[in-house]
């Protein structure tokens, strides 16, 4: 290497790239795997406004603001997020704009992160907005440069597409030069009303912007033809030809080296995805009779080839084609390596790869025999495990079959039975409340079981204030439980409207989210989870109120940099007083509660204390009934 | 240029654990050390919605030609550097083969599973045999109470670090070590760390 590369995350790349194509506006809301591009934005550029939006399509909007008047700007989300900002997206997709805008969206193949696996490239179809993909980390830089120099030739929006595997994953990369150009914002909007840079800015009149917008689209067509982005590696006339994208373009890649196919078999690696370069596909096409589409989530490359083929049959040609439709690729999951290799296996008619068959059943027979499994629970002291512990058993005293609808955010585990199980339906962010709101409504229908719902404090003001408001206006009946602890804590303690700190740290005026539902008509109260019985007694009397209350239950997140490492209490076991198994307790603390601060000792018959994980919440002292867990102050 | 040489191009590392060990960290300072000596570095994990708690696994690739997937390709790790005793058991179960080597931190960290008594945590002796079983070479010893020492649990991944360098499977030295801490850290924090990256080399070189 002869230039002087630095390791970086994908989306350290992309936030370089963002930085060297000179933005000057940047707004986001968090969500794996796409937070660190705002996170890093705002704490490495303080002359870029960087700001974390309520949600995303406010974030989209900001953005917007930036590009109308004239300077570069980036919306960045995850794919759900693009579905929350989907109706502005459409719109301005229409609209076109000014200054250079890319929209960076965060796909996550095999829902590593996330409760869906949806695809944002399918967006650049429905709304036509042009579509890039990086292939690798260098190209994440790149493209993200290139995107804003193409959206300001276009004046449409872009999309930049990553994924998990590219934006968390960390690797090679040599920067370029960085854009120093002072700009000052003015929205111009005094000219012809149909010009793009000096008119008004709008969708209509519809059938002239629509018009106007497939010449975008084909504009980007031709400019994408011969972009460096599309790469043809491999021999002149394969016998199969990987056409593939994004990440997926490295698997494709170390499966051809391991099966040593490169002889054989050769990648176009497509970078712009939408509008398809259709002549560079149709000329790589005509070198093979064989072609396999390597991608994730939806089979967006493949269908739409397969349109194209439709459109040009004497170019194309019969054709064997290999993908997610023929059952080569899986339709759903994230791919890897081995799944490129096993379908090039399948292909090729090779011999499975030979691993060494008398480890692999040794090493399967030491897994099942020697490893238990790691369920997914809340951290050591997390109020979350505190306030389900109490929900669950509120609703269990209550005895009317009450039911809690979750959310997004660290407490969607409560539908795992490290959260007791609690939660038991989970969709969108806010739906939680929306959905209380409508079972809340169908008691002329014999519904009698008592509904809550769970909601965090970022998530009440991304999407949870619009279903309380409507429950209040429609008199539903139940009870939002809004989880309070004090940031976006799922995502890395961004700040949100109802804390004093803004995207940058600096002092911001805080919205009350007390006053903001008592502003609504909802009878409202604030309580510590840590503090059980007081919480539990509180909630009982809720569940039997009529209309619509909301408890919020505050307690910051154990592992939030104001609370690190803190502990409240020192907490120890009274040997004498812990019977264990023998108690009657039914080792409440161990089974039941399960928090990973404690140890049950089989041996000795005795709950213990894990002093490297125990937090001090000092929560397991209020659930023992012999008394034998002692909280001492600190 | 690269004056260093790999034992394997690409050489395939897998730093495992349970998410709140460090894990991510003690990737990057190896990634990091690897990149500044020059190699082609790719870093594949998974971080974010409450990995805390969870098996986590970092893949470390290193070449001297390019950039390499971020994901390993099954039974093709090396070397597989372990936070925790199971979680070693676990990733060689799909990254394993019989020339694989293991440094293991033997402080378990028990599922919940086993808090709650559904799920046995296996014994000490029986760890360490599997390990064995299913390596070529094994260095295991008490990471975590050697960092309590140090004065605070979280220096287990710079123990394991130095160890990973003391193996000399990788060109990973002291200096380079101290040149990326210095990078990334204050000068009180160097101090712990470089204690705990030589308290790592010990543990090897006496094994």
């Amino acid at each position: 290497m002869e230039k002087i590369s630095c390791l970086m995350m994908g989306n350290q790349a992309i936030v370089r790239g963002a930085i060297e194509a000179g933005v000057k506006v940047a707004a986001g809301y968090p969500g794996t795997p796409s937070s660190e591009i705002i996170d890093t934005l705002s704490k490495t550029a303080p002359d870029i406004y960087t700001e974390w939006s309520v949600n995303e399509k406010v974030a989209l909007e900001v953005a917007a603001a930036g590009s109308f008047a004239g300077l570069r700007s980036l919306a960045v989300m995850k794919q759900p997020g693009v579905n929350v900002a989907a109706d502005f997206l459409m719109h301005l997709a229409l609209s076109g704009t000014r200054a250079g805008m890319v929209l960076v969206a965060a796909d996550d193949p095999g829902a590593l992160s996330s409760i869906n696996e949806g695809d944002t490239r399918l967006y650049s179809k429905l709304m036509g907005i042009p579509l890039l993909e990086p292939g690798n980390f260098q190209e994440a830089l790149e493209m993200t440069k290139w995107a804003f120099e193409l959206s300001e030739k276009l004046k449409s929006l872009v999309i930049l597409r990553t994924v998990t595997r590219l934006s968390h994953a960390s690797g090679n990369v040599i920067t370029g030069e960085i854009k120093k150009e002072a700009k000052k914002a003015y929205f111009e909007f005094n000219g012809n009303m149909l010009d793009p840079l000096t008119g008004i800015v709008t969708t209509i009149p519809v059938s002239v912007k629509h018009s106007l917008q497939h010449e975008k689209l084909q504009q980007a067509g031709e400019i994408f033809e011969s972009s460096v982005f599309n790469t043809y590696v491999g021999p002149e006339n394969p016998e199969l030809l990987i056409i593939t994208s994004s990440i997926c373009n490295l698997y494709a890649k170390e499966a051809v080296d391991v099966l040593n196919l490169d002889s054989k078999v050769a990648i176009l690696k497509l970078g712009t995805t939408w509008p398809l370069p259709s002549k560079l596909i149709q000329a790589c096409i005509q070198k093979t009779k064989q072609i396999l589409f390597v991608e994730e989530i939806q089979p967006f490359v493949e269908e739409n080839i397969k349109v194209l083929s439709a459109g040009f049959p004497d170019k194309f040609g019969p054709k064997a084609y290999f993908g997610k439709l023929s059952g080569h690729i899986p339709m759903t999951g994230e791919l890897n390596p081995d799944l490129v290799i096993k379908s090039l296996e399948q292909i090729f008619t090779l011999e499975l790869r030979a691993f060494s068959s008398s480890y692999k059943k040794k090493a399967d027979k030491t897994l099942e025999n020697c490893t238990p499994a790691r369920e997914i629970s809340f951290c050591p002291g997390c109020p979350h495990r505190a306030s389900f512990f109490t929900i669950n058993k509120v609703l269990k005293l209550d005895n009317r079959n009450g039911f809690t609808c979750g959310d997004i955010g660290c407490y969607s585990l409560g539908i795992l039975p490290g959260g007791f199980s609690t939660i038991k339906t989970l969709h969108a962010m806010g739906s939680g409340t929306g959905l209380a709101s409508g079972f809340g409504k169908l008691s002329q229908f014999g519904m009698d079981q008592p509904v809550i719902s769970v909601c965090g404090d970022s998530t009440f003001f991304h999407s949870g204030i619009p279903p309380l408001v409507n429950a209040v206006h429609n008199e539903s009946n139940l009870t939002m439980v809004i989880l309070d602890n004090s940031g976006t804590a799922m995502t890395g303690f961004q700040p949100h409207p109802g804390l004093s700190t803004g995207t940058g740290g600096e002092p911001a005026p805080e919205v009350d989210i007390e006053q903001v539902c008592k502003a609504m008509g909802a009878a409202t109260c604030i309580c510590d989870p840590f503090d059980l019985k007081k919480t539990e007694n509180i909630l009982l009397e809720l569940l039997k109120k009529k209309g619509v209350n909301v408890l919020i239950l505050r307690q910051i997140c154990t592992l939030s940099p104001e609370k690190k490492g803190k502990k409240y209490f020192n907490i120890l076991i009274d040997e004498q007083k812990c019977k264990g198994e023998d108690c009657g307790c039914n080792r409440i603390c161990t089974r039941i509660f399960s928090c990973p601060g404690l140890i049950w000792n089989k041996e000795k018959n005795k709950t213990m204390i894990n002093d490297i994980l125990c937090t001090g919440c000092g929560v397991c002292t209020q659930i023992c009934p012999a008394d034998a867990i002692k909280a001492k102050a600190c | 240029m690269i004056s260093k040489k790999l034992k394997h191009d690409p050489y395939n590392l897998i730093i495992t654990g349970v998410g709140g060990q460090g894990n991510v960290m003690s990737s990057r300072i190896i990634g990091n050390m690897l990149s500044s000596s020059g190699f082609y570095v790719t870093i594949g994990e998974t971080f974010g919605a409450s990995q805390r708690g969870g098996s986590v696994m970092s893949h470390v690739r290193v070449s001297s030609k390019n950039v390499l997937s971020p994901q390993i390709p099954l039974g093709m790790a090396h070397m597989v550097v372990s936070l925790e005793p199971v979680e070693a058991i676990r990733v060689l179960s799909s990254y394993g083969n019989p020339d694989v080597k293991v440094i293991c931190n033997t402080q378990p960290t028990h599922p919940i599973g086993v808090i709650s008594g559904r799920l046995d945590y296996p014994s000490q002796e029986k760890i360490e045999k599997s390990l064995k079983d299913l390596s070529s070479r094994t260095w295991l010893f008490n990471a975590t109470n050697i960092a309590m020492g140090i004065g605070d649990p979280i220096f287990a991944n710079i123990i394991m670090a130095g160890a990973l360098s003391a193996a000399k499977e990788l060109p990973l030295d002291k200096n380079n070590f101290k040149t990326s801490m210095e990078t990334q850290f204050s000068a009180d924090k160097i101090k712990q760390n470089l204690m705990a990256f030589d308290h790592g080399i010990n543990m090897v070189n006496s094994q």
